[in-house]
């Protein structure tokens, strides 16, 4: 099976933004990425190959720019959760994008029902889960 | 009636004094200590220093209980997010919001919040009807965007000049409801007749918008 490219829209170049873009980009997909802050693309590797856009990832003028309808998938990885959550529904309920996932940094967002055809990834309950984990099993060690 | 307002500044100052002066119930939340501080001296109203977008906030904030939320803060995203988790989780009755970019009217309500305003779209369109550069100017918007107020000035390129009124097949759904002829308002009727320079009220549905449009500017 040959992969397809995609064509995939990061809004917020944040360190997990960059991270993304940077990735997603050396696989020889076609990135677009969104932040208000022109110095967050600084993030972003040297060989970046894909499009920068300064604006509001929340702003549907910036969205349509970005060609979001075009979009096989979007991410949303800005620092404030509730932009993300605004952006997600925008990309998968007005925009249909097939696949959206955002990221949450709140557990109790993170179950919002309002969520339920957008991936959530929330890094709290994550690094969470992995820190009791390694303290639990640290504690078997001892005892 | 109980109340949640979310926001600052003095929109909240003056909304909270008008509510609680007519023997309402308040809360407010707000974010920002200093402006807590402010509203608690001035105001007879519960007020919560916290993010209003977490369900533990709100629902210590009443919000199983309120008959209304008015969430006004500076940013749509957290508006859309407040306004939600009111809807879903707590299903308070009435929930009215603002919104800065005049676009997220649309998409707010797309999203399930029906009660959504934009000053800068109503400020918009009162410089744009004041300065009158436009022949077509969308007054306003009623019933969450259902019916459509708008003016329309003729130009001698309109099509239909110096016809009654009655003889003008107009599209469904769409009213003349009054003509601004030299400053004074006309209400028509079947005989009227249109001049140019007549500055016609119309109301219609957004459905119908553009038909109506180009039947009274002949442009196409």
């Amino acid at each position: 099976m040959t992969k397809r490219s995609l064509y995939a829209l990061v809004l917020g170049c944040s360190r997990l933004g960059a991270f993304l873009a940077n990735r997603l980009s050396e696989k020889g997909h076609s990135v677009v990425v969104i932040d208000e802050d022109e110095a967050s693309f600084l993030l972003l590797d040297r060989n970046f190959s894909g499009f920068k856009i300064e604006g509001n990832p929340v702003e549907t003028a910036v969205l349509h720019q970005a060609k979001i309808h075009k979009a096989d998938i979007v991410i949303a990885t800005t620092r404030d959760d509730n932009i993300n959550i605004m952006c997600a529904q925008i990309a998968r309920n007005i925009f249909k994008v097939p696949r959206v996932i955002s990221r949450i940094f709140d557990p109790s967002l993170n179950d919002f029902n309002l969520l339920k055809d957008i991936e959530t990834i929330c890094p709290t309950t994550l690094t969470g889960d992995l820190m009791i984990k390694t303290i639990l099993d640290e504690d078997k060690d001892i005892q | 009636m109980k109340y949640i307002i979310v926001g600052g500044g003095n929109s909240v100052y003056y909304l909270s004094r008008s509510l609680t002066s007519k023997g309402h119930h308040i809360t407010i939340i707000n974010r920002n200590h200093n402006e807590c501080t402010h509203l608690a001296r001035k105001l007879k109203a519960v007020i919560i220093n916290s993010d209003a977008s977490n369900k533990k906030i709100l629902e210590q904030a009443g919000a199983s209980s309120a008959d209304a939320i008015f969430v006004i803060t500076l940013n749509d995203h957290d508006n859309l997010v407040i306004c939600q988790l009111s809807q879903t989780i707590f299903n308070i009755p009435k929930i009215f919001t603002l919104v800065d970019d005049p676009d997220n009217e649309f998409i707010f309500n797309q999203l399930g919040v029906e009660k959504v305003l934009s000053i800068n779209r109503i400020l918009t369109s009162l410089i744009e009807e004041k300065t009158g550069y436009d022949d077509v100017t969308n007054l306003l918007s009623l019933a969450e965007g259902k019916v459509n107020f708008t003016k329309v000035k003729l130009t001698p390129a309109s099509p239909i000049l110096n016809k009654n009124l009655s003889d003008i097949s107009m599209p469904e759904n769409t009213l003349i409801a009054v003509i601004i002829r030299n400053v004074n308002p006309i209400i028509p009727r079947g005989s009227t007749t249109l001049q140019a320079d007549d500055q016609l009220i119309v109301l219609n549905r957004p459905t119908e918008h553009s038909k109506v449009i180009r039947l009274l500017t002949g442009e196409k």
